[in-house]
């Protein structure tokens, strides 16, 4: 139970942390910071990586969630890039 | 064994490094000068994750062939999609990203939860994915405006209803270890409700509202990340999954705050339809100009403002305003854009847009700059918006908009108003605009119009 506490705190300040880092953002990078968090989300994919696969079902979900995450994190990245790479000054 | 241990050991450090990474990736991608940087840290952290991760898992080729899948399905949409296509990509990708954490959930129930405080996580983390999931579908479907099912429709009733039951069933489901009940099949019930359920909570809210939804299931895919981490004790996820569901909650209240809405106003009420109180009837004459006449004025003014909307984004006329903006600019005009934060579908929509047409992003000015200097503009020209330059939202207590920061372009010497017709924009509120006294209404096609004017000014 302890680890629990433990995790359960480096939620509350990462949460923290994020709110702090990301409290004033320009609204020309609205979107590029959505879409860039987006694939950051994509972290699911380490999850999926380490699902226990010892039944064929179980190995059906841990290939899907590992491709669903794969879209997620390679369609993010990408497409962020080439938003950011259009704004440019003056 | 020694081996493994120290596997772990890496396996660790190598996660402390990669969260390290994600939070001064996220941190950069908020500023203008880093952001490329700041996605590259972040893709970074993710390869070097997942580098150290697939060395220990049991199969190995079948999961790497799963990422090579996911790599090329991704990798073609993301290079492929259109600009004006973005808010409906964003969405999508964030719904796989939401259906891998509730199936990673659904995984880990199979094997068994070993104490209620797992047990407690897996129900969690299959809502919270599996709404985010097919929410997202939805957000999708609506953005690409391929599903339009009004709000009213019983479709849209039925799914609601489903919706508030899944959240019941949720609560049910958390329980469910302490209750002695008949035996039901609880666990298959709560995963088809949660993705019904995940429908009806996207289905009723209307496209205006989208900037809102689409930044809060942004923010759920990343807590649903974040459960999952909680769940498979992984520091990684954690970090990364929280960093993202803050991101996202502040774009919800960023957006929320520029419309002078609650977010639960904007998910569970939506606007009133007061669009038929008294004030809406107080109408007058509108003072249609056509496109030469609009070339005079434009041609004599020495200060242009432009304010795009989501009409720009349909009429795919980005290129021709910037076309626009640079001829009057050779004539010697200050040109600059006001843009709204809720203007067109999603958080900074109109934003991407005009940088797709090359549009310098130093032009472009927020409200709160914008505002004070109205009065000196010449020409403040609108192109397909509406409600965000609605003075109802500063001048009529009773408009159900009333209190939403707005572009003030009736301050400015005369307005233009680019539009296809007289109908009211996605809160039903009829707009004041039009009929003032410096207003000129330009009818038709924003690009048509637009094209028009390029033309005068070329010949």
């Amino acid at each position: 139970m302890e680890i629990y506490a433990l995790l359960g705190f480096v939620l509350i300040l990462s949460i923290y942390l994020g709110l702090e880092l990301i409290s004033k953002v320009p609204s020309t990078l609205h979107t590029p910071l959505m879409s860039g968090a987006n694939a950051i989300s994509g972290i699911a994919i380490v999850g999926a990586l380490i699902l226990s696969t010892d039944s064929s079902l179980q190995n059906a979900i841990a290939f899907l969630a590992v491709l669903f995450a794969s879209i997620n994190v390679f369609g993010g990245y990408l497409v962020t890039n080439r938003m950011l790479k259009m704004f440019k000054k003056k | 064994m020694s081996f493994l241990s120290d596997l772990t050991a890496i396996q660790n450090i190598v996660y402390i490094i990669a969260s390290i990474l994600f939070i001064s990736g996220i941190k950069m991608l908020g500023r203008e000068d880093t952001a490329v940087k700041g996605n590259f840290l972040s893709s970074f952290a993710m390869l070097i994750a997942v580098l150290v991760t697939i060395v220990d898992v049991v199969n190995p080729l079948f999961l790497i062939s799963a990422i090579a899948i996911g790599a090329i399905i991704g990798s073609t949409i993301a290079l492929r999609v259109k600009m004006t296509s973005i808010p409906e990509m964003v969405a999508l990708f964030n719904g796989f990203g939401g259906l891998a954490t509730f199936l990673i959930a659904w995984s880990e129930y199979n094997s068994l939860p070993d104490n209620y405080f797992q047990h407690l996580l897996i129900m969690i983390t299959i809502f919270i994915g599996g709404v985010t999931f097919t929410g997202s579908i939805i957000a999708y479907g609506k953005l690409s405006e391929k599903l339009t099912i009004a709000k009213t429709s019983i479709v849209t009733k039925i799914f609601t209803t489903i919706f508030y039951c899944s959240i019941i069933f949720l609560l049910f489901s958390l329980a469910q270890p302490f209750l002695t009940i008949p035996h039901i099949n609880f666990f298959t019930v709560l995963l088809v409700l949660t993705l019904l359920g995940g429908i009806g909570f996207v289905l009723p809210i209307g496209g205006g509202d989208m900037p809102v939804v689409i930044s809060l299931l942004n923010s759920l895919s990343g807590i649903a990340a974040a459960f999952a981490g909680l769940l498979l004790l992984n520091n990684v996820l954690i970090v990364a999954g929280s960093l993202v569901g803050a991101s996202g909650l502040i774009l919800t209240i960023i957006m929320a705050k520029a419309m002078n809405r609650s977010i639960n106003n904007i998910l569970f009420v939506g606007y009133a339809s007061a669009s038929k109180s008294s004030v809406a009837e107080e109408q007058g004459e509108v003072s249609p100009i056509n496109v030469s006449d609009a070339y005079l004025i434009l041609e004599s003014a020495s200060s242009v403002v432009i304010i795009p909307g989501y009409g720009m984004a349909v009429a795919q006329a980005q290129h021709v305003v910037r076309e626009l903006g640079e001829l009057l600019e050779e004539n010697g005009t200050e040109v600059k854009y006001g843009i709204h934060p809720v203007a067109g579908r999603m958080p900074g929509h109109m934003n991407v847009l005009l940088a797709e047409a090359n549009v310098p992003y130093d032009v472009l000015a927020e409200p709160e700059d914008i505002n004070p200097i109205m009065d000196s503009v010449d020409v403040a020209v609108v192109i397909g918006a509406n409600d965000v330059v609605n003075p109802s939202a500063t001048e009529e207590p009773g408009s159900p908009i009333y209190g939403m920061p707005i572009i003030e372009v009736h301050n400015a010497k005369t307005v233009f108003v680019l539009k296809r017709s007289m109908s009211s924009g996605f809160a039903g509120v009829q707009n004041p605009l039009f009929f003032k006294q410096n207003t000129r209404m330009l009818f038709g096609d924003a690009k048509e119009s637009i094209g028009g004017l390029v033309s005068e000014f070329k010949d």
